[in-house]
């Protein structure tokens, strides 16, 4: 029994033990170890990505099925562990220019990987809790790790106090479904909600505080407020890994609660998220348009962009959940890629994330600056670029499934977004020149950035499989 | 009126009202007192539910250590609270009118009461018997067995938490000594202690 439940959670087990041991490594063999724990750090994220990746095996679940190992959730787990490798690749440069070289990062990075597998691949609200939990304890402290930097220890206290409050909510929804449904467990709950009769008023309390508790961690408006803040404060390499993995992670568990405990009641959490994708596609589409940094720029761009995430949620259908998968696969890949040139926008040795500082820089670096106008106009879903298919995808799932105001409100959204994108691009080929920057670039992120960057271009031919991939992955999700 | 319908109201009155204190207290080491307060209430009611053991865990987790926490935290750091304090009025009016609409609509919730039969039979298939086993082995059964995978991930939260606070506050200085047992075992006596032989009057 019990070594069957382990050989589910073997991923998650073998994540964990390496933590503890890097733990110790570190500890005992002192700060010289920290670039070699990175690395293989790195490696072990990876070897266990392609792992879950090659792994097949149906659904399986563990521990009376509090814990479900599915197609969708290893199609997560690979988006997740391969976004948090690439991130923590990323930052073995920045943390060693900036002296934060110290063991204990990679640690927390894979120890709060570990939480976002277990989140996935929840179907019990408490195994939910405690996955993000771990994922979020891990993330503050990461966000506060530049110490040293007021900035740093404020984003990192601001992430800690919203976090805590929006656990808070999650946890009084988790409670008040669990009063309603007498359950915990996702299959119990889906028993009693939906199923012909209407949800009991007290259940939909309960729903609603689950998703706000959980639209806090994707960042949805109105639970947007702290991101701004926190990417702008948070080291680089931290922004960039709260970008990708924690996101792909909270989107995903948001969507298993939903079609696994909810999925008899879809119209009754239709409209909270259709309001939810909406606010998030505009306002994250209109408040970038004054931004002058770079990183903050990128928060609004990834509050917009979880907005047209939730976009294909709301349809609450199969082909909603398959666009939702495909949206957040190909925003892990753009994300990985402008972060890789962000890391690298430095003047005689100094970080810089003014966007004016980019004027001409397609002069100084004519090969970097093609890869980002790549990247810009993906990330704002100009055709034929890649990033137009995930916008189109989810586009086409909500029309489907009769949400047409929407994604007339998406595309209105979507042309308004794309003017700050352009913004970056224009300023690299026709801005005012300023004092260029300087900045060599490792290659491990020049292969990540232009990887990112042809992976744009050469996906449009069949997205790399990725489509048929998140179809057979949402069908184990939507029964 | 029973003397458990008493001793129900008398504890959850009691805990209403030092909750309340908590937050109004002016000085912290009394909002801690009245968090002990609040706390040992909590213990009360969990012994007439007939959960003991939840109810001493109260006592001895949350009274004596955490509370305990608390007061050294008040009592060591200086901490202004009057300043913290300070942006309270601004807020209140706001904060206030948010938590009247949430307590309406959860009044609304909590009017539209309805039980599920299927909720009422999950819940029960969970617990065994009562009559069966006390409440401290039935936790216990469950919790290193159904809920063991639980148990470690929170474990491993409270790893997260302890690798948090050391790397945020540790710092290395110069100058600590640290404590090396080797060296501080095979330390000799001979070159380790200086014997003088100091003529009387003569010692500084």
């Amino acid at each position: 029994m019990l070594g069957q439940d382990l050989s589910v959670i073997a991923p998650e087990l073998v994540l964990a033990l390496y933590a503890m041991g890097a733990l110790m490594w570190g500890a005992y063999a002192g700060r010289d170890a920290s670039r070699m724990i990175l690395w293989v750090s790195t490696g072990v994220l990876v070897a266990v990505g392609l792992w879950v990746g090659v792994h097949a095996g149906g659904t399986q679940t563990a521990f009376d099925g509090s814990f479900v190992s599915d197609g969708y959730a290893r199609f997560a787990k690979v988006m997740v562990l391969f976004g948090a490798a690439a991130t923590l690749a990323l930052s073995a440069d920045f943390l060693s220019r900036n002296e934060l070289m110290k063991f204990e990062y990679p640690v927390l990075i894979v120890l709060a990987t570990v939480g976002m597998l277990i989140m996935v691949s929840a179907a019990d609200l408490i195994v939910l809790y405690l996955g993000l939990e771990l994922q979020s304890l891990a993330l503050y402290v990461v966000a506060a790790f530049r110490r040293d930097s007021l900035r740093s220890t404020e984003a990192g206290l601001k992430y800690f106090v919203l976090g805590a409050l929006s656990s808070g909510l999650l946890l009084y929804g988790a409670s008040l479904t669990y009063g309603f449904s007498g359950t915990t467990m996702f299959a119990g709950i889906a028993m009693v909600a939906g199923g012909g009769e209407p949800m009991s008023v007290g259940l939909v309390f309960g729903l609603v505080f689950l998703i706000a508790g959980m639209a806090f961690k994707i960042s949805a408006v109105p639970f947007h407020m702290w991101t701004p803040d926190v990417y702008e404060g948070s080291p680089t390499p931290v922004t960039a890994f709260f970008s990708t993995a924690p996101k792909v992670a909270a989107a995903a568990m948001l969507a298993r609660v939903l079609f696994d405990a909810f999925g008899n009641a879809v119209a009754d959490w239709q409209q909270v998220l259709a309001l939810l994708s909406l606010f998030s596609m505009f306002l994250g589409s209109f408040a970038a348009i004054g931004q002058t940094n770079i990183k903050r720029l990128m928060a609004y761009s990834s509050i917009g962009h979880m907005g047209y995430a939730l976009l294909g949620l709301a349809a609450g259908t199969q082909e909603g959940a398959q666009s939702l998968l495909i949206y957040l696969a190909i925003y892990v890949t753009m994300n990985v890629g402008v972060f890789a040139f962000i890391l690298n926008m430095r003047r005689d040795g100094q970080q810089v994330t003014d966007i004016a500082s980019l004027g001409l820089y397609s002069r100084v670096d004519p090969a970097r600056a093609a890869a980002l106008a790549v990247l810009m106009f993906s990330l704002a879903g100009i055709p034929p670029l890649v990033g137009f298919f995930g916008k189109f995808y989810v586009l086409k799932a909500a029309v489907d499934a009769g949400l047409v105001w929407l994604a007339v409100a998406g595309v209105v959204a979507s042309v308004i977004g794309a003017y700050y994108y352009l913004r970056i691009v224009y300023l690299m080929y026709f801005g005012q020149e300023v004092e260029p920057l300087d900045g060599r670039m490792p290659s491990i992120h020049w292969g990540l950035l232009g990887a990112s960057a042809l992976a744009m271009v050469l996906g449009i031919i069949n997205l790399f499989g990725v489509e048929s991939l998140a179809a057979s992955a949402a069908a184990t999700l939507v029964q | 009126m029973s003397f458990a319908v008493f001793a129900f109201y008398l504890f959850a009155v009691i805990a209403v009202v030092a909750g309340a204190f908590v937050v109004f207290a002016r000085n912290p080491v009394h909002s801690v007192l009245w968090l002990i307060l609040a706390f040992l209430s909590a213990g009360g009611l969990f012994v007439l539910l007939g959960a003991e053991f939840v109810a001493m865990l109260m006592l001895i987790v949350y009274v004596g250590a955490v509370a305990v926490l608390f007061l050294f935290v008040v009592m060591m750091l200086d901490v202004d609270f009057a300043e913290l304090k300070s942006g309270m009025a601004r807020y209140l009016p706001v904060g206030l009118l948010i938590a009247v609409v949430l307590l309406v609509q959860l009044g609304f919730a909590f009017g539209g009461w309805q039980v599920d039969e299927t909720a009422m039979s999950l819940r029960a298939a969970v617990t065994p018997d009562p009559a069966e086993v006390s409440n401290t082995v039935a936790l216990g059964n469950l919790l290193y067995t159904k809920y063991v995978f639980l148990f470690e991930a929170a474990g491993l939260v409270l790893l997260v938490a302890m690798i948090g606070a050391i790397v945020l506050t540790h710092r290395r200085r110069a100058g600590v000594k640290r404590q090396d047992v080797i060296s501080q075992m095979y330390r000799d006596p001979a070159t380790a202690v200086d014997l003088l032989d100091i003529k009387p009057g003569q010692g500084a």
